[in-house]
């Protein structure tokens, strides 16, 4: 039998899955199955890949193709065609946006809000930041932190304070200051804790009871997270509204293939993704880079 | 969500008219549905081929099973290779002759590294252990701050400094030494496995503490990576274990099953929640049975076959379906249960749930209390509950140590599930063996299955189709 290390190096090593298939000129069952195998393993799942690759069968079939290299061209449409459906722009229409920050633990809720504030401030925004996690030790100190770097407004309570009274004292803090934007952090929750889900509900709730109006929830979704991110995205969006999704950890060796059954399934936009720890390390969701990125398109030299 | 896989396998089994012996291209459909079973659960793509070929082996020369059918004799066969890769050999922790005994815990960011520093530290205290806990994350803002906090907690020390992790990890030894400190904790930064600069610096903090144990600690969520992300840890720290973080989510914990595989070392500790205390030796069986996501609840009493002999089992069974389950052999059940699983996936599969029973509330301190409140009670009671009136209930709380609601709510709740059962599966064609003697006390879960397996190939000639 053979090692699975043996076998990785195999996939890890070698030139990229599509410089392989240029050498290849037939489609045959060999290169679908390495296609699906690429697929797998970007974590886009059982179910999504069999879809994509039915549609890109037919596809091929409906236009002659028989050339391996042919295709890749219709995949990559096919894969960023499902993603740019959705609209990624981010809203701000009313006069005081409060943008809610949610997700499970250890996304990287924190460190996204300090960069969507580093970005937002840039852009002219003053910014107030709600420290709505009072459950974890030090999570409002950290989120200080960030805040004194890009020179945001902080609004923490005291440890255990309830959550949802912050980010109203933070709201009505940013109408007196005449800050444009909230953004509220909230404590990393499992999904499947109901109490903790209901305490979600609740936060969005309150945050729209005062001066400024809830036009964001975005879910922070880690790209190292396999099928279970599904999950996490659908229970979330049951709950509350959930109108994008920032994805991150993308410049790990993950691939963050589960969006796809997100974009089909739930219809939620990819708003941001991460690519470092550092406040700069944001970029706003580009579909056609996105893909690229799935599948190394670059050329090996 | 997803088919179970004795659902997928039913339909095979089912579709199969030929009686005698699976043929090859049988046993690939099989063995495609346990791959897509096991990717569906996160197993990497590379680790669930090597597994497949494995359990193809082993259907290929089974031996009949009398109880089980195809389907659950295959499911069966998954869940025992799970086992075997999962466990193996336990982590043995052997304390070192000079201390402090140094353990070093490297992973991914956001995996729990820090929470579960402080959970091993107290883990320590409870073995009669004086551990010191070393903050050499200085990436994080605050990350020393929130170690600083847990620790307070548990009345644990910790040394930290704002120079580099190196230096910090080096003092930290020190301190341990100088304050006779006899286990030393070090938190890292997480750190992508492909960054090399950061995969240096840890492997630079490895050899200037010199650890006895490197955990890497990883997520269970994790996706296909995680095969990649554990062979990089191991590849440059020489890993000793790893401990497996959130498990009271709900991914199915594939990336254990990769890691493991791969690492080759064992699956030390199991993090469920996140709280201090929520820390537990790992169970191989509890996750064997979570990755082959087991939503049948038919398969599920047919594992009892591991606890119970064969005919108890079949006998629990029937009594269960034909609505004479009684306290007594709930309570015997739900100490089986103990050893399936977490009881919160274990009531989520029931279908069509009565109302206000919630599978998020079920929590295996429950559990506990339900046990005592059902030893409270004589036999009479158990056989049948109707019979508790106000003044038993009164007596059984006392002596439970819990209160009237509760137990009133136990008995509800029972009858409710009692109700449902028997209406929701159909008994199997097997034929019913009636017990002649009432079931006294505890099972003895060391009895020997009694069946005398007879056939050598993989025959299904004795089974016809078992479709609900």
């Amino acid at each position: 039998m053979k090692s699975v290390t043996s076998e990785l190096d195999k996939t890890r090593n070698n030139f990229s899955f599509f410089s392989k298939l240029k050498r290849r000129s037939h489609l045959d069952n060999q290169v679908w199955g390495e296609i699906e195998e690429t697929l797998i393993q970007a974590d886009v799942g059982v179910v999504a890949t069999s879809k994509i690759i039915e549609q890109l069968q037919e596809k091929t079939k409906e236009m002659k193709l028989s050339a391996a290299e042919s295709i890749i061209d219709i995949l990559k449409e096919q894969l960023k065609g499902s993603l740019t459906k959705l609209d990624c722009a981010l809203n701000t229409d009313e006069e005081l946006p409060v943008w809610i920050f949610v997700g499970v633990n250890g996304v990287g809720k924190t460190t996204s809000i300090a960069k969507v504030a580093n970005l937002k401030s840039r852009e002219g925004e003053s910014i107030v930041l709600a420290a709505g996690d009072t459950f974890r030790a030090a999570a409002s100190e950290q989120l200080e932190k960030w805040a004194d770097l890009c020179g945001a407004d902080f609004i923490k309570g005291a440890d255990g304070a309830d959550p949802s009274s912050v980010i109203f004292d933070a709201t009505e803090h940013a109408h007196a200051t005449n800050a444009s934007l909230v953004l509220a952090d909230t404590a990393g929750r499992l999904h499947t804790k109901t109490n903790l889900m209901q305490e979600l509900e609740k936060i969005v709730r309150v945050a729209n009871k005062g001066k400024g109006t809830v036009t964001e929830i975005l879910i922070v979704l880690d790209a190292t997270v396999g099928q279970n991110g599904l999950q996490q995205a659908k229970s979330f969006a049951e709950l509350v509204d959930v109108t994008g999704i920032i994805l991150t950890k993308l410049d790990g060796s993950s691939k963050g293939g589960i969006i796809f059954a997100i974009a089909e399934e739930l219809k939620i936009p990819i708003k941001f993704i991460g690519v470092g720890e550092g406040h700069e390390d944001l970029v706003p969701f580009d579909a056609e880079e996105f893909v690229e990125m799935l599948f190394d398109f670059q050329e090996e030299t | 969500m997803f088919d179970t896989l004795t659902d997928r396998l039913g339909n095979i089994f089912g579709r199969l008219r030929s009686k005698g012996k699976l043929s090859e291209s049988d046993i690939n459909s099989v063995m495609a549905e346990v791959r897509t079973a096991l990717l569906e659960a996160d197993v990497n793509l590379q680790v669930a081929k090597n597994f497949q070929e494995k359990v193809a082996e082993r259907c290929v020369s089974s031996e009949l099973h009398k109880a089980l059918n195809p389907a659950q004799q295959v499911i069966k066969i998954v869940n025992e290779e799970l086992i075997q890769i999962l466990g193996g050999e336990a982590l043995s922790l052997a304390y070192s002759e000079k201390p402090p005994t140094v353990i070093l815990l490297a992973g991914l960011q956001g995996v729990g590294k820090t929470t579960n520093a402080v959970k091993l530290a107290k883990w320590f205290k409870s073995q009669g252990r004086n551990p010191i806990l070393v903050g050499a994350d200085l990436q994080r803002p605050a990350a020393v701050e929130q170690l600083r906090t847990l620790a307070s907690g548990i009345d644990v020390p910790v040394y930290s400094e704002t120079s580099d992790p190196v230096s910090v990890a080096r003092n930290g030894l020190q301190e341990a030494v100088s304050t006779g400190r006899d286990v030393l904790i070090c938190d890292t930064a997480g750190r992508l496995s492909i960054d090399q600069k950061l995969m240096d610096e840890i492997w630079n903090v490895s050899n200037v503490i010199k650890p006895n144990y490197t955990f890497l600690v990883i997520d269970a969520m994790t996706g296909q990576e995680a095969v990649n992300i554990a062979d990089a840890f191991n590849e440059k720290l020489s890993l000793d274990g790893m401990i497996i973080t959130k498990l009271d989510g709900d991914s199915r914990g594939g990336a254990a099953l990769s890691a493991k595989t791969v690492v080759g070392k064992p699956i030390a500790f199991a993090s469920t929640g996140e709280k201090i205390e929520d820390f537990e030796v790992f169970h191989p069986d509890r996750l064997a049975s979570r990755i082959l996501g087991m939503g049948d609840v038919l398969t599920l009493i047919e594992k009892a076959e591991d606890a119970f002999d064969q005919e108890e089992a079949q006998r629990a069974t029937d009594r269960l379906l034909s609505g004479q389950f009684n306290l007594e052999d709930f309570l015997d059940q739900m100490q089986q249960l103990k050893k399936m699983g977490p009881l919160q996936n274990i009531v989520g599969m029931m279908p069509d749930l009565p109302q206000g029973v919630n599978p998020n509330d079920v929590d295996e301190t429950r559990l506990s209390r339900v046990e005592a409140i059902i030893t409270s009670m004589t036999y009479e009671e158990r056989d049948r509950p109707e019979i508790i009136d106000g003044s038993r209930r009164n007596r059984i709380a006392k002596g439970s140590g819990t209160t009237i609601q509760e137990v009133s709510l136990l008995l509800k709740q029972f009858k409710e599930i009692k109700r449902m059962m028997k209406g929701t599966i159909k008994p199997s064609n097997k034929r019913k063996k009636k017990s002649s003697k009432r079931r006294k006390g505890k099972q003895n879960p060391r009895a020997k299955s009694k069946i005398v397996e007879t056939e050598k190939s993989f025959d299904l000639s004795e089974f016809g189709s078992f479709k609900n």
